[in-house]
């Protein structure tokens, strides 16, 4: 390698996209250490008066709060016509493009193919996964809140969610969101293992772009035919 | 205006029960019940329907001038725990209640007509009062096979609950068999066990669940019918607000310890002892909505959870499959053995997504795969 390297830099994650992200990982990481000892109490109090567990409950409650806003936010942001935030990202498996992008990236992951996929933006496959934990947030969001309205039966949340408890009832909410969240501790490993081994392979700056909200990349043409984007600003143009 | 209205109420109640007869009040004293006894029993019954205080008068003029209305009472697939939990009512005692309160003209249980005779007393009582009578269901419907597998003198309980439910004033289905079919509809449900809402649609029915019902929520109904003319606020479960709307949890003696963080770990230990709150020991008043903490039971003297034993949630729908297992917070996973709960099955799915990531770390490590730069040179 005699020649230098040209890397490109492109703004991948925007400041709202980060906040997000973080305000995500906060809050699902004291929703599941607060939810773990509401459902296995291991804490105890010293006299009635603690309110140990009251307090735990009053935490994940406000990170359940936390993490409906930031998740509603983030899906009111990707309505923007961006390259790396729109809509249009979580979705490859609608195009060919896209569909030829995931198997590459199973390809390596199954180590079938030494080519290592060099995303500029989302990874195809890690979007689609996000699409699913999307899914099971708002699973967790019904079951969740469904159960906390519980204390105000006829209240405003209780009759907005009343389509939930026609459909399940209080135990079977209390074992759906159990099992979500071993779905999401799940999703947690596999993202913080493949963050990690782009990082490696990709040499593209894959974990500190979401502290930075850039990524690098030596790739010549980066973007699949009829989607160009900006360097830095990151708009679509649409070549038809 | 409250004596406008209860007069008004008193007329109704004449014209619904058809009959001339004493009014409860003039039973009551012809009986010997002394007015401060009769006065606290309004008082209770106003307290049970979560009225203000306020509102005891009203009810004492209410029952002083109403007659008797007409009441028939079904026994199906039950083990009549809700005719016991009734007759050894201690408010109202089963003088007040059975025979002045209410004119039961059919019960199986208690009645001194037998076969025939008992046939007659109900056929006369529906058509003489069709429309007007007050029917209380006790038990589930079976329905598998044209509900043969649940017969009285020959008809079948789906035939005379379409009957008998159809034409009365209003249903009350007592009990949680009869609510919503209860012990005899948990999995297999060999019979296909039904409640009265399901086995009479369009009918008027007010569930009363619980196992057995609080006689004094059958006793709050019927007066609150007799003060008001109507049926009492129901929910989308078809039970009265005002003994099933709040959950069990958020009234509990108990709940004290549980915010606390303070639980009984094993049966008998010291804070089994010193009345720690149930949760850990498999208790369903956070999923169960019921007066329990506050009505009791047995004249206010006790339930389950102030007795040391965790709420079984006898209420609620689909108990006994969905409140199982009585011992534990969380139900089954369903498809999995009984050990396997939602916890150990995640914890087995996160120690397995971990163990292959770690295989894939160790193998990608080892495996020199093309640098994109290459690839770059090679485009």
């Amino acid at each position: 390698m005699s020649e230098p390297l040209i890397f490109k830099r492109y703004y991948v994650w925007q400041l709202p996209v980060r906040i997000c992200h973080w305000v995500n990982a906060l809050s699902i990481l004291l929703l599941s250490i607060t939810g773990f000892l509401i459902g296995y109490p291991v804490i105890a109090g010293s006299s009635p008066q603690s309110f140990v567990m009251g307090w735990v409950r009053f935490i994940h409650f406000v990170a359940g709060y936390a993490l409906i806003i930031s998740v509603i936010s983030r899906l009111l942001w990707s309505l923007n016509d961006h390259c790396f935030s729109g809509w249009r990202e979580y979705f490859p498996f609608l195009t060919k493009e896209g569909r030829a992008e995931i198997l590459v990236m199973l390809k390596f992951y199954f180590f079938i193919d030494r080519k290592t996929p060099d995303a500029v933006g989302h990874n195809p496959l890690a979007v689609t996964a996000y699409v699913g934990l999307f899914l099971i947030f708002f699973g967790m969001f019904a079951s969740g809140f469904a159960l906390y309205a519980e204390h105000a039966p006829g209240g405003v949340m209780a009759t907005a969610l009343k389509p939930v408890y026609l459909l399940m009832s209080t135990q079977t909410m209390h074992l759906y969101h159990h099992i979500g969240m071993w779905l999401i501790i799940c999703f947690v490993i596999n993202h913080i293992y493949s963050v990690w081994l782009l990082d490696i392979k990709e040499k593209g700056g894959e974990i500190t772009s979401i502290f930075s909200g850039y990524k690098y990349t030596t790739k010549v043409h980066v973007f699949s035919e009829g989607k160009e984007c900006d360097e830095n600003g990151c708009f679509i143009r649409v070549k038809k | 205006m409250s004596s406008n209205k209860s007069s008004n109420v008193s007329e109704k109640t004449e014209q619904i029960s058809g009959k001339q007869e004493f009014s409860i009040g003039e039973i009551l004293k012809k009986r010997g019940v002394s007015r401060r006894d009769f006065l606290k029993f309004c008082s209770a019954m106003t307290a049970a329907m979560s009225l203000p205080a306020s509102f005891a008068p009203t009810v004492a003029q209410a029952l002083d001038e109403v007659k008797r209305p007409t009441l028939v009472w079904l026994n199906f697939q039950d083990c009549t725990g809700d005719s016991e939990a009734l007759l050894r009512a201690a408010n109202p005692t089963v003088g007040e209640l059975i025979l002045d309160i209410l004119s039961v003209d059919y019960h199986e249980t208690i009645m001194a007509a037998a076969g025939h005779q008992a046939d007659e007393a109900l056929e006369s009582t529906i058509t003489k009062y069709k429309g007007k009578y007050i029917c209380v269901v006790e038990g589930s419907i079976s329905m598998k096979d044209g509900g043969v597998y649940g017969c009285t003198s020959g008809k079948t309980h789906l035939e005379i609950a379409r009957r008998v439910c159809g034409s009365a004033f209003a249903t009350i289905a007592i009990g949680t068999c009869a609510a919503y079919g209860g012990i005899a509809a948990a999995i297999p449900n060999p019979t296909g066990a039904v409640g009265v809402r399901d086995a009479v649609p369009g009918a008027t029915i007010i569930n009363l669940p619980g196992c057995p019902c609080n006689a004094d929520n059958l006793t709050a109904t019927v007066v609150h019918y007799l003060v008001f003319g109507k049926i009492p606020a129901l929910d989308s479960h078809g039970r009265p607000l005002f003994a099933y709307g709040k959950r069990i949890h958020d009234n509990c003696e108990r709940r004290p310890h549980f915010d606390a963080g303070q639980y009984v770990e094993i049966w008998g230990d010291e804070g089994h002892r010193k009345g720690f709150c149930l949760y850990k020991m498999g208790c369903k008043g956070p999923a169960t909505f019921h007066n329990c903490p506050t009505q009791r039971y047995n004249e206010k003297t006790s339930w389950p959870v102030a007795a040391g034993h965790p709420c079984a949630g006898c209420s609620e729908p689909q108990f006994w499959d969905a409140m199982g297992p009585m011992y534990k917070r969380l139900p089954n996973v369903p498809g999995f053995g009984i050990e396997h709960t939602a916890d150990k099955i995640g914890l087995g799915m996160a120690v397995g997504v971990g163990a292959a990531f770690a295989v894939h770390g160790a193998i990608s490590a080892l495996r020199k795969d093309k640098d994109p730069a290459e690839k770059t040179k090679e485009d």
